[in-house]
């Protein structure tokens, strides 16, 4: 069964944090995604760039195009990266996603669709 | 023959007490939530075709069982690519059919992994109680939504969703491990204690199937602590509910209204139900394991055992209380220690303590309740009034209505 799990979190607290907290923030957190994947529970997945960086493309009702600066909702909280698990059942999942480092974060756990 | 109406009455009464481990048997076989209850429909139906003309079978539960999971090798027949499943079943049913024809407990029972499943915190609450009650309880749809007060329309799509995502999602049909165990066992027992308080603080004759509802609750606890003995927070709560149900008739007045605590007639509560929840709280203690449910039902015993309302051990209660906030700081519990002080220390003790609540209980109705009944004695009638006033605006329940309304009127 595979699932995305969405890695939500608050990027200003993020990136004001002082440099050593940070360093060892991401030690725990490639340390964390070397245990998932080499157990084969993270199958795929990526860091995003801050959402400063995102740029949103909307298409209108009659086709017609719009591209803006910005995530597409605008919010405290933005997506900072995603993995995709293979796990047997949604507790595995879950089980996944509460054991990841990082303080105050959101992780959302969505079943994939798979067609036939 | 049997007589058609004693069938529908067993009929009804068995599946009321079998369809959770009906369908939760069916589920495990079939991994499919809508199928497997649609078996243990059909299984009724061929119930009622030959049980008026064969009789009533000695073990209707397991007549059901070898009817429903005929029904599900037919369908698996049908479907090819469940081969592998057929097999399970073929085991299963070995199993079973070892089992003794007693009407005693199978060996794993299915409605424990269901249970657990209903109350999966991926569900929200509503989705959590109307399946618990369905699928475990065997609740029609259409009782669920008279007991809840919304249309039958409404249950039937929270159902429907509940189980797409189920299915969805593969949330998974199993009792937690050892290490989920403590949180996911706590959510079950918020959603039968939900349920049951639900239909305990129903008004009488208004609405009966909300009554009806305390006592589903209590049944599905009395199920759960039979499954897991062990359990000491299962225990508390069952005490619990029943220390509650043992002075449910004192509660009303004839007219409907609520008679407070203090003016109930002590005679009519049921000493025999109490001494036997008494017992069963002292046993869920000496595991060593206290919890909220513990401390509630310890707070109520000590009422339900008090001789008269003068003779309640306040000073304990309030040891309770003191118990029940570190575990539970919640306003709430914080309202009802204030209330116990206020008997042990005198009303101005209690309203020193409840005023820091006043913020966060502004829309409880029994915060401004208790609030007048103490300012009532201490002879401060007109804040009395309009705390009073402010309590009756903020419910809906008939029965505590009428008794704001008769205060305020005297």
């Amino acid at each position: 069964m595979k699932y995305m799990m969405l890695i939500v979190g608050n990027e200003e607290a993020e990136t004001s944090a002082p440099k050593e907290e940070l360093d060892a923030l991401y030690a725990r957190i490639f340390a964390w995604w070397d245990e998932h994947s080499s157990a084969g529970r993270i199958v795929d997945g990526h860091e995003l760039q801050p959402s400063s960086t995102a740029t949103t493309v909307r298409i209108g009702r009659d086709g017609s195009t719009t591209v803006t600066d910005g995530p597409f909702m605008e919010a405290k909280e933005s997506i900072g990266g995603y993995g995709v698990l293979d796990v047997a059942d949604l507790d595995e999942a879950l089980a996944v996603a509460s054991s990841w480092p990082g303080a105050s974060s959101t992780l959302e756990i969505r079943p994939i669709v798979v067609r036939d | 023959m049997t007589d058609r109406s004693a069938v529908d009455a067993r009929l009804s009464e068995v599946l009321r007490d079998e369809r959770g481990r009906l369908t939760g048997a069916l589920v495990r076989i079939l991994g499919d939530w809508d199928v497997a209850e649609e078996l243990v429909q059909d299984a009724a139906v061929t119930a009622l075709e030959h049980w008026p003309i064969d009789g009533i079978p000695r073990n209707p539960g397991a007549w059901l069982m070898t009817a429903a999971r005929r029904k599900a090798v037919d369908r698996l027949r049908r479907q090819a690519r469940y081969r592998e499943r057929m097999e399970q079943l073929t085991r299963e049913a070995a199993r079973m059919d070892r089992a003794p024809e007693t009407g005693g407990p199978m060996e794993a029972d299915e409605r424990l992994p269901l249970l657990f499943t209903c109350c999966h915190p991926a569900l929200n609450r509503e989705a959590q109680v109307a399946l618990t009650l369905r699928t475990v309880g065997g609740l029609e749809t259409a009782a669920v939504a008279r007991a809840f007060l919304v249309p039958e329309a409404t249950i039937a799509q929270r159902l429907v969703r509940a189980k797409r995502k189920i299915r969805d999602a593969a949330i998974p049909y199993r009792v937690p491990d050892a290490a989920e165990l403590p949180a996911r066992l706590g959510e079950v027992l918020t959603v039968l204690y939900l349920v049951f308080n639900e239909g305990y603080i129903a008004s009488s004759g208004d609405a009966p199937e909300r009554r009806d509802l305390a006592r589903d609750a209590e049944w599905l606890t009395s199920l759960v602590s039979r499954l897991m003995p062990d359990e000491a927070e299962v225990l508390g709560l069952l005490a619990l509910m029943r220390l509650h149900l043992a002075r449910a008739d004192a509660r009303f007045a004839p007219d409907g209204s609520l008679v407070r605590l203090a003016d109930q007639d002590r005679a009519t509560w049921d000493h025999a139900a109490i001494g036997d929840a008494v017992a069963l709280l002292r046993r869920a203690e000496r595991m060593g394991r206290p919890g909220t449910y513990q401390l509630q039902a310890a707070i109520l015993a000590a009422h339900a055992t008090s001789a008269t309302w003068e003779a309640t051990p306040w000073p304990a209660i309030v040891l309770l209380y003191d118990g029940l906030v570190r575990v539970e700081p919640t306003p709430v519990a914080r309202l009802n220690r204030a209330l116990a002080l206020a008997e042990r220390d005198g009303p101005d003790a209690g309203l020193t303590e409840m005023g820091p609540l006043a913020d966060r209980l502004d829309r409880y109705h029994l915060y401004h309740a208790a609030r007048a009944d103490l300012l009532r004695r201490l002879g401060r009638d007109t804040e009395a009034r309009a705390a009073d006033q402010r309590a009756l605006s903020l419910t809906e329940n008939p029965a505590e209505r009428r008794l704001l309304i008769d205060r305020l009127g005297g």
